[in-house]
């Protein structure tokens, strides 16, 4: 069954086209990745199908309707993003408020246990920590007894701990039976929840595939070193020249590195490290952008920073 | 309905938890009855009252422009609001919350200028006419609250605050709201009638004595509402097409 789909969903803001010709089908009981760098429309997919815009061309549809009409939102979910929640208003007051949008509404207590903020429920949310915040933002999105979540970025911020507990509530609910579509910038994060991953960049899908699939796809790694001179070296995707240091992507980074031994250059201060999936699908896409270039990376294994640049697109919203 | 009672009871608690807010709108109303009514109005009764409505005019005006001029435009910066419009609500509720919020803190502002004119002044008033009043204030909440929503849709937060704080002066001024009646200086006379808050302190005038309406004021009272109505309203359906399209 078909909980939400969009088909050939396009959304132009001005002459910007955020999104092109979009296709994807989410099936009841799919916990799905949707990865992609900042810019490449992910929000504005999530916007599409929530109901927050209108598509400029194509479909979307949600629980069998239009996501603008008010009742085929009724048995979803969304996390606002943290920086939007009242601060004056206590915990337990910003889960009765959007409770009260809902007919059977889960226990305000239920709820904040569920996400380790029960202590919390007396506190107005302008003094919360982050990482507190993007818990209550992810709890709101549970509170009507969804079928489908769309979390968007949910555990942008967060320390390691407060990771994996927030994902252990997205699995626990996907476990129950649950939708989940997740965006995110981080593979790892998409590697530990989700099974299918959609890949967006400019606005198009690039692919829509298990994870395993896709981490092979991008498993790009980046070889720097600081060199002089380097001679042409078969299996190179792409070339960085940063503060004196050459980063070469590569999908195969032993046959680089012995080729790069053999071909005698003296070189200095190797280094070998994933890519982020920014790196890696321009290269893979051979779509080098502007903002591919200078941008350093650390795709770390259990806290990556923000690596992707800023979202440049003008006529973007908020991220919603 | 009951979704809008429930926006309305979270947008007065917000503004609760920051109470130097309530105390904004009142002020100057509060402040201009201590200021220019209790010293002047002396033993006259009929002064007294008709000062205490203008004073009752003003501060339905300042905290309507206010309110929504400010109000509104904060709300549109925060991801708050798009947030709320994935709730399986319109966006109704959330605008008649925020209508009736409005009226709440409307009223809330006036106590003080009730309460001086009633401790400190001369100033009465029956039954019927405080009635009458009341329903007038309603009245007149129309064209400010208009106006706010106008700033508010229109203008980012930085610049609908000092809009705000621009237009309200001038209106008060100008329509002669800090004289008696028929003693505002002589250009004041002449351009009173073509501001709203003219048309609105004669009604509240009327309704708590036996003054002579002045039918141009009302005129271009009703002229305001409409163009404040059309303004807001283009700016409301702006807004939506810039973020909800």
């Amino acid at each position: 069954m078909i909980l939400a789909r969009a088909v050939q969903a396009t959304r132009r803001y001005g002459d910007v086209t955020a999104l092109d010709r979009v296709d994807l089908d989410l099936h009841a009981g799919e916990l799905v990745g949707l990865l992609g760098p900042n810019g490449a429309g992910k929000s504005t997919l999530l916007s599409l199908l929530v109901g927050l815009r209108r598509t400029s061309s194509g479909r979307v549809e949600l629980l069998g309707g239009d996501p603008r009409d008010p009742a085929a939102r009724r048995r979803i979910g969304m996390t606002p993003q943290e920086t939007g929640l009242p601060p004056t208003l206590r915990v337990g007051e910003v889960v009765d408020f959007v409770s009260a949008h809902y007919a059977d509404p889960v226990p305000r207590a239920e709820l904040l246990g569920r996400f380790g903020i029960d202590d919390l429920a007396r506190r107005q949310t302008g003094g919360l920590s982050g990482g507190q915040k993007r818990r209550l933002a992810v709890a709101l999105a549970f509170v009507g007894r969804p079928r489908l979540v769309f979390l968007d970025e949910p555990t942008t911020g967060l320390d390691v701990t407060a990771r994996r507990e927030l994902w252990d509530g997205i699995r626990q609910f996907h476990a129950d039976g649950g939708t989940v579509l997740l965006s995110s910038h981080y593979l790892e994060e998409i590697e530990a929840l989700a099974h299918r991953v959609v890949v967006l960049g400019r606005g198009r899908v690039l692919a829509d595939d298990s994870v395993t699939a896709v981490r092979d796809l991008v498993g790009v790694r980046r070889v720097s070193l600081v060199a002089p001179e380097l001679p042409s070296l078969p299996g190179v995707r792409g070339v960085e020249r940063i503060d004196g240091v050459t980063h070469l992507l590569t999908t195969d980074a032993d046959q680089l590195v012995r080729d790069l031994v053999g071909s005698g250059v003296a070189f200095s201060e190797l280094e070998i490290r994933p890519t982020s999936l920014e790196d890696a699908f321009l290269a893979i896409t051979d779509g080098a952008g502007p903002e591919a270039t200078g941008t350093p990376v650390t795709v770390g294994s259990d806290a990556p920073s923000d690596a992707v640049g800023s979202d440049t697109r003008p006529a973007q919203p908020a991220d919603v | 309905m009951r979704l809008s009672l429930v926006h309305a009871r979270y947008q007065l608690l917000e503004t609760f938890r920051i109470p130097i807010a309530l105390v904004g709108s009142a002020f100057f109303p509060a402040a201009s009855m201590l200021f220019f009514v209790v010293p002047f109005s002396g033993n006259d009764r009929t002064v007294a009252t008709y000062a205490t409505a203008a004073m009752v005019t003003f501060a339905v005006m300042s905290t309507n422009i206010f309110q929504y001029g400010i109000g509104v435009a904060e709300d549109r910066a925060q991801p708050w609001d798009p947030y709320l419009r994935t709730l399986p609500a319109g966006a109704a509720p959330r605008f008649a919350g925020r209508i009736l919020a409005g009226l709440a803190m409307t009223m809330l502002s006036l106590i003080p200028v009730v309460v001086i004119a009633a401790v400190a002044t001369e100033a009465r008033i029956s039954g019927p006419a405080f009635l009458a009043a009341f329903g007038t204030i309603i009245i007149i909440a129309v064209p400010f609250t208009l106006m706010g929503l106008a700033i508010g849709y229109s203008l980012p937060s930085k610049a609908a605050i000092v809009v705000a704080q621009i237009v309200f002066f001038p209106l008060a001024f100008g329509g002669g709201l800090l004289f008696p009646p028929d003693q505002s200086p002589g250009f004041i006379e002449e351009i009173a009638p073509f501001l709203p808050t003219r048309g609105a302190v004669e009604l509240m005038w009327a309704a708590v004595g036996d003054f002579p309406v002045n039918p141009l004021s009302l005129i271009m009272l009703g002229v305001w509402i409409v163009v404040l109505a059309a303004i807001a309203g283009w700016a409301y359906r702006r807004d939506e097409g810039r973020r909800f399209s």
